[in-house]
């Protein structure tokens, strides 16, 4: 068990979370007697009617006390003989969810209050929806106010089956479900004599005990994505980040991903200590035994599963005021690594309170939905189910450098199948080598048919010759590094261009060298095919 | 790990991240134990390499005077630049602690941190603020964003999910970074210990002559310090639990002179550490409207 527990409360608007974390705090004698007595004293004049309104311990904010409502998460930290605990309290109101999802990013466990009078609602949906989102795995259902519903069994067991629904739709491992009043502080921290058909345990009880089930980062491998280089002098070079998953020892050879260079370990350091392997979480700085390119941004690895990839499709989180701009260049930070990226479609947006899939070409703010996105470069990404830290992201605005969205990565690659794709087995290069244009004379307009997404492995035969074109059977086609080669109309693998053989864009389209004309070259193999 | 060195390394983690990114970054260093606890994780963030970026503290002129000594001891043996600013117009208009209440913290703390932030064109600034110390505190990001004229939006803060913190920033704007945002007093404390890291003498109790006012007990920490009648000066056994100017910082009596007493008195204290802050008492939301104008 960890001795440390970081989690959220959330729940619909005057649920009373700030109340039951006040309420914690309060019983446990978990704050200072100065506070106390502010606290007397607020409530005196508060709006409770001179009864302690603890969740004035946690509305902090001049603007949240004047209106009563909470705008932004608090984070409280109080520690009992067991464990130390972090609360972040999260605002309920709709137009507040980033902040909300603030606190979720931070948490391993949610505790999702429903009152007992109202049952499961439209917030109670979108914040359970919102934390699994964002990596939290375990969940706590509290249905408060019990005071209210005259300590009913029955009211509890009908919110029950809604509860259950709702771990069901959102395939929720870990959840569990509990009775209380805030309030009147029936299990809180002490067991309820108003309901004794509740066997289970207090809510601090719970907290003290529980074991969250966390993303483990990659499990497998060692990855430390590097923060920056250490250089005090011309003989000292050291790549400082902090692990995110595995173990690396000196002696090991790691991996510097993209670029895929090899190093072995030389020296280790946490701090100013040197130490002979190092693990993770851990804070290190690490030396290689030969001189590589690698800076801020890179990945150090060993036998982990990430990938260097352009696309990927992720879950994003809509958080600006201003909508999301198809095709308008972000800044994408996912690990260390910042760089330019695109979102090149919305798929379908996800009704935050519902879960439905639904159309759309615009995204705004606090609206999710499953996205597109090509970076300018390869980024080394991983699944954020394998890996909270690489597999998640957020985009910045280039122009107002605001956090416009946060994401969570679901697919690698071009994801479902588009275009042509050549794959020797190692590298994959998507192409538009068969597109098809349709000019339409009554609207002057072109129209680009794609053809059935396909991949080409070595030796495999192209249909090199379709309605709207021909090639030759030998040709390059351009690629990143080495020319995708078609020899004999087969796919022959990659390589440098050959000069006795045309070379094409990816998009099937004559390429100048030498000064050539590229319309007759173009014509040339139009008509020799 | 252990509680100690998750916060230990989420630290570390924000420390490497503002001097990669951020063009020029500082730290603001008040002197107290939060400060020292910063300063060494920031040596254990860039070994071997010094940390890359200055020092700066704003100078009052009413520290104690053993605080200055412990500042010029600090940069002296790390081997650190240290850029200390005072607001020279306010020495000069002679704002005082006892004159000017809270004009006085304006002036020779908020306007001066502003000055000095505009003079050195400083994009980041390091704080050790703690969010387990005050309720608008407990509200702030670890990365808070601030305008071209130092103020703080708290009702518009920068969403910062997981640790994908965002530097980015427009010409004139800045950001404050909270290194040790998510650790308590406690954490703080124990982890002097388990570093073994140097604080100044003022937390460890000894004899010094001190004042009863107001319900604080102030130090006569030199001869500016005027008696009103009726008052005398008085040795007592006293430890400070923050430092800051010493009219303002109010002492307790204890008997604890070595970091375990001073450790079990802490833990076992029913006040919270900002009843000795004599400025904090003033009304409830006086720290946040401090803040939104460029206040640490």
């Amino acid at each position: 068990m960890t001795d440390l527990l970081k989690f959220i409360t959330c729940g619909s608007v005057d649920d009373g979370k700030s109340t039951l974390i006040g309420h914690i705090l309060y019983d446990s004698k978990l704050i200072y007697a100065d506070q106390a007595q502010a606290l007397l004293l607020d409530s005196q004049i508060g709006s409770r009617g001179g009864e302690i309104d603890y969740s004035l311990l946690l509305d902090g904010l001049m603007a949240e006390r004047e209106q009563g409502i909470t705008i932004d998460v608090a984070y409280r930290y109080f520690t009992t003989e067991k464990r130390s605990f972090i609360a972040a309290d999260a605002p309920g109101h709709e137009q507040y969810t980033r902040n909300m999802a603030v606190g979720a990013s931070f948490a391993d466990l949610a505790i999702i209050l429903i009152d007992a009078t109202r049952g499961v609602l439209r917030q109670t949906r979108r914040h359970a929806r919102i934390c699994s989102m964002m990596g939290i795995r375990s969940f706590l259902f509290a249905v408060n106010k019990m005071d209210l519903a005259n300590y009913s069994e029955e009211s509890f067991e009908s919110i029950k089956s809604d509860v259950d629904a709702l771990k069901r739709e959102l395939n929720l491992q870990s959840a569990a479900l509990m009775p209380l009043s805030a309030t009147a502080g029936d299990n809180v921290t002490t067991p309820s004599v108003n309901m004794p058909w509740y066997s289970g345990p207090t809510l601090l009880e719970f907290l003290e005990e529980v074991e969250t089930a966390e993303i483990r980062d990659s499990g497998l491998g060692f990855a430390m994505p590097i923060q920056r280089v250490c250089r005090p002098d011309a003989s000292f070079r050291g790549f400082q980040g902090q692990v995110e998953s595995g173990s690396a020892a000196c002696g090991d050879t790691l991996t510097v991903l993209p670029s895929m260079e090899k190093a072995k370990v030389k020296a280790l350091y946490l701090g100013e200590c040197m130490v002979p392997e190092i693990f993770a979480g851990q804070p290190a700085t690490i030396q290689l035994d030969r001189e590589l390119d690698a800076s801020k941004g890179c990945v150090l690895a060993k036998d982990a599963s990430l990938k260097s990839q352009k696309r990927f499709a992720a879950t994003l989180l809509w958080m600006d005021d201003a909508v999301l701009a198809l095709g308008r260049e972000y800044w994408v930070k996912v690990g260390t690594k910042l760089l330019p990226a695109k979102v090149e479609s919305i798929e379908y947006k996800i009704d935050v309170n519902t879960g439905d899939h639904l159309p759309a070409n615009v995204l705004e703010k606090n609206e999710i939905a499953l996205c597109r996105i090509e970076a300018s470069e390869n980024l080394v990404v991983d699944l954020f189910r394998n890996s909270r830290s690489l597999g998640s992201l957020i985009l910045i605005d280039r122009l107002s450098h605001a956090t416009s969205a946060c994401g969570v990565i679901e697919e690698i690659g071009g994801g479902r199948l588009e275009g042509v794709v050549f794959d020797d087995g190692k590298i994959r290069v998507e192409t538009n080598l068969f597109d098809l244009f349709l000019f339409n004379p009554l609207s002057g307009t072109i129209e680009r048919v794609r053809p059935e997404p396909s991949v080409y492995r070595l030796g495999d035969e192209l249909p090199l010759k379709g309605r709207g074109y021909a090639y030759p059977g030998d040709f390059d086609a351009e690629s990143e590094k080495d020319s995708i080669r078609i020899r004999n109309s087969r796919f022959a693998g990659f390589g440098p261009h050959e000069s006795s053989v045309p070379l094409l864009s990816r998009h099937g389209l004559g390429v100048s060298e030498n000064g050539l004309d590229p319309f007759e070259m173009y014509r040339s193999i139009i008509y020799s095919a | 790990m252990t509680h100690l060195e998750r916060l230990e390394a989420e630290a570390i983690y924000i420390f490497r991240e503002v001097a990669a990114e951020c063009e020029r970054p500082v730290m603001l260093y008040s002197i107290g134990k939060d400060s020292s606890v910063m300063l060494h994780l920031a040596t254990k963030a860039f070994y071997p390499e010094k940390p890359p970026f200055p020092l700066l503290h704003i100078d009052t002129g009413w520290k104690f005077k053993e605080m200055i000594s412990f500042r010029d001891a600090t940069a002296f043996e790390k081997g650190l630049t240290m850029l200390v600013y005072k607001n020279e117009d306010g020495a000069r208009q002679g704002v005082n602690p006892f004159d000017h209440g809270a004009a006085y913290t304006d002036i020779m703390k908020t306007q001066a941190l502003k000055q000095a932030l505009t003079r050195y064109k400083f994009t980041a600034a390091f704080g050790g603020g703690r969010r387990d110390e005050e309720k608008s505190r407990a509200k702030e990001r670890i990365f808070s964003f601030r305008s071209e004229s130092h103020a703080w939006d708290p009702k518009n803060q920068r969403p910062e999910m997981w640790k994908l913190y965002n530097t980015r920033i427009n010409k004139g704007e800045s950001i404050r970074v909270f290194p040790i945002s998510n650790w308590t007093e406690k954490d703080v404390w124990q982890y002097i210990r388990r570093e073994g890291i140097n604080i100044v003498p003022l937390y460890f109790a000894k004899e010094r002559p001190v004042v009863f006012r107001d319900g604080n007990i102030i130090m006569l920490d030199d001869d500016r310090m005027k008696l009103f009648p009726g008052e005398s000066a008085q040795m007592k056994k006293v430890r400070f639990r923050t430092l800051g100017c010493y009219p303002l910082t109010g002492g307790c009596e204890s008997e604890a002179d070595t970091l375990d007493a001073v450790i079990a008195e802490t833990l076992a204290a029913a006040t919270s550490e900002r009843t000795s802050r004599v400025i904090d008492n003033e009304a409830a939301g006086s720290m946040e409207r401090r803040k939104r104008e460029g206040y640490f």
